[in-house]
């Protein structure tokens, strides 16, 4: 049994006196990828932003790859796993490329300048998300989809083992959607890398994903495989709004009744 | 992309900049002096009155000029990070406003100079680690609060001068009004501000690109492995530290804690292992400038140089505002 990438153990999340989750356990492994449903307020950014290290849990710990973010530190911790936010606001303008090269921060020594090889990486990240032709744009002057393809670029310049994605189609249109989650979904399948991302689809979620944890409104939660999480019933009782499931061959899709 | 080189280059072509800063203030003034005599001067150690006055007079102004303008830019760069906010400069977290309080009172009170410094800087450090206190209390410090409670300490302190400048004898109100706009007359002893200037440039250059990833966002910055709350409040010291002496020792110079940073990042792009450095150079140039002007312009009588940094840094800055859509795309 190989150690996990990503473990919480008897996990208690709270913020604005609203309890998340409970006693929660969760593990992730390399190879595997996550979809976090719930709906809005649920807590499913919070819960991301504990796995992240970024914010203390009520009770209970989280480990990746084994040890704690406190034995890590930040600056090993960031070469294990990497977290795409929600929003975010650029306050000053720099490049394109400039700002995907933040992502090699951890891997750099203190008096280091980013090297022609930091640069590769940065452009062949660029590239992956279709931005090869933007490295010398203002990000200021991105549209919202372009700058979260911006940031994806920058969380694959750091290349982390482990991906903790808030929203990563959010702004995108269909066919960045799609191309996102399947570079996340092959990189998960061929390098030695795991996924956690909130969704709010749940079809892309079984389609891209091998997990999933249903976060719902009383605090209770469901966490295993797709295929018997993710049910018409289930998402029905998550989202309070009954739900139908459409297949399609091997795809399953779920619609409003 | 950023490099080592590019970021040498530039910052050896302001050490250029800020050397003939100091020429000049060192021929310029009422008591003409050539550059030989300055050179005799300097390195030969010659006497008589073109030596004296360059060594004991124009030099140790200069110096303290230099110093003053680049504690504030450095100041300005590194609460503009802090902050996330480009209007930030070394005077919105009310460090000048304290220090402003405790001069005036100084002042008012008919103390030396040693005491006006010292009650300024008192002051600079009250309003510190009241904004500190208060903006950290609960444990949470967002850039908001902290810009706020700084803004509110700030604004209480520009209220208790006014109160002190309506109560002063009329002839205290010109020492006072001097002090408020910033005056470096009294500048003999550089040494301080000098060493100041070198201790914290040398204690924020180690920390420079973890401010680039602070100026992209706390949480970003923290996944990307910077130790965010430490360097958040090592940031807020050093930048408090740096205003602290410069407004000690010159009085509260505005424009260049905010412009500097300004213009090295619309020249030279936003990264803080060049803007850093970069801005002191500059900063300490456009303060030995602006500050020879103040002396000669309408000499014998000086003008507050306060008023001449406005003045050259306004025209400058708009200039190069109005030039920025073009270059970039």
């Amino acid at each position: 049994m190989t150690m996990p990438l990503l473990q919480a153990q008897a996990l208690t999340v709270a913020i604005g006196g609203k309890t998340i989750c409970r006693d929660f356990d969760l593990t992730l492994h390399v190879g595997e990828c996550l979809a976090i449903l719930g709906r809005n307020g649920a807590g499913k950014s919070t819960l991301l932003s504990v796995l992240a290290g970024l914010r203390a849990p009520q009770a209970g710990a989280v480990r990746i790859a084994g040890a704690s973010y406190a034995t890590l530190g930040p600056r090993r911790s960031a070469l294990i796993r990497g977290w795409l936010p929600q929003a975010r606001a650029d306050a000053f303008s720099s490049t394109v490329l400039e700002c995907a090269l933040v992502g090699r921060h951890p891997h750099l020594a203190r008096w280091d300048w980013e090297s022609e090889h930091d640069a590769q990486i940065a452009r062949a990240a660029l590239a992956a998300v279709g931005l090869a032709d933007f490295a010398a744009r203002d990000v200021q002057t991105l549209s919202g989809g372009e700058r979260q393809r911006l940031a994806i670029a920058t969380l694959l310049t750091q290349a982390p083992q482990l991906y903790l994605l808030d929203e990563p189609i959010a702004h995108l249109d269909l066919n960045h959607q799609i191309a996102a989650l399947q570079l996340f979904a092959e990189r998960a399948a061929q390098e030695q890398v795991g996924c956690a991302m909130v969704m709010h689809e749940p079809g892309l979620a079984v389609r891209f994903c091998d997990r999933a944890l249903l976060l719902f409104d009383d605090g209770s939660t469901r966490f295993g495989a797709c295929a018997d999480v993710v049910t018409a019933e289930s998402l029905s009782r998550l989202y309070g709004y009954p739900l139908r499931e459409i297949r399609d061959g091997e795809q399953r899709w779920f619609i409003p009744a | 992309m950023p490099t080592r080189r590019r970021a040498l280059f530039i910052l050896a072509a302001l050490v250029g900049l800020a050397v003939l800063s100091i020429a000049l203030a060192l021929v310029v003034g009422s008591i003409a002096v050539s550059p030989a005599e300055v050179f005799a001067s300097l390195f030969q150690g010659a006497d008589g009155m073109a030596g004296e006055v360059v060594r004991s007079l124009r030099l140790p102004r200069a110096l303290a000029a230099f110093a003053c303008g680049g504690l504030l830019a450095l100041a300005g760069a590194l609460l503009q990070v802090l902050l996330r906010n480009p209007l930030a400069d070394p005077y919105v977290l009310g460090i000048s406003g304290g220090a402003g309080v405790g001069a005036l009172l100084a002042i008012l009170l008919g103390l030396t100079t040693v005491g006006i410094n010292g009650l300024a800087f008192a002051g600079a450090l009250g309003a510190m680690l009241v904004v500190f206190g208060l903006a950290h209390g609960d444990g949470s410090w967002t850039q908001t609060r902290l810009l706020l409670t700084g803004v509110i300490v700030a604004a209480g302190c520009g209220a208790v001068v006014a109160l002190m400048l309506s109560i002063a004898p009329e002839y205290k109100l010109r020492g006072m009004l001097f002090w408020l706009m910033g005056d470096l007359s009294q500048s003999n002893d550089p040494q301080l501000v000098l060493g100041v200037l070198t201790a914290v440039l040398l204690i924020s250059l180690p920390f420079a690109r973890e401010l680039n990833l602070l100026a992209r966002g706390a949480d970003t910055a923290q996944t990307l492995g910077v130790a965010v709350e430490r360097l958040r409040r090592g940031v807020y010291i050093v930048a408090s530290v740096a205003t602290a002496a410069a407004v000690t020792h010159a009085g509260s110079i505005g424009f260049i804690g905010l412009i500097v940073p300004h213009l090295v990042r619309l020249a030279a792009g936003n990264d803080q292992r060049l803007l850093l450095p970069a801005s002191v150079l500059a900063g300490g140039s456009l303060l030995v400038i602006a500050d020879t002007l103040a002396r000669t312009i309408v000499a014998p009588q000086q003008l507050p140089v306060g008023v001449l940094t406005a003045l050259i840094g306004v025209p400058v800055f708009l200039f190069l505002l109005a030039r920025d859509p073009q270059t970039r795309r």
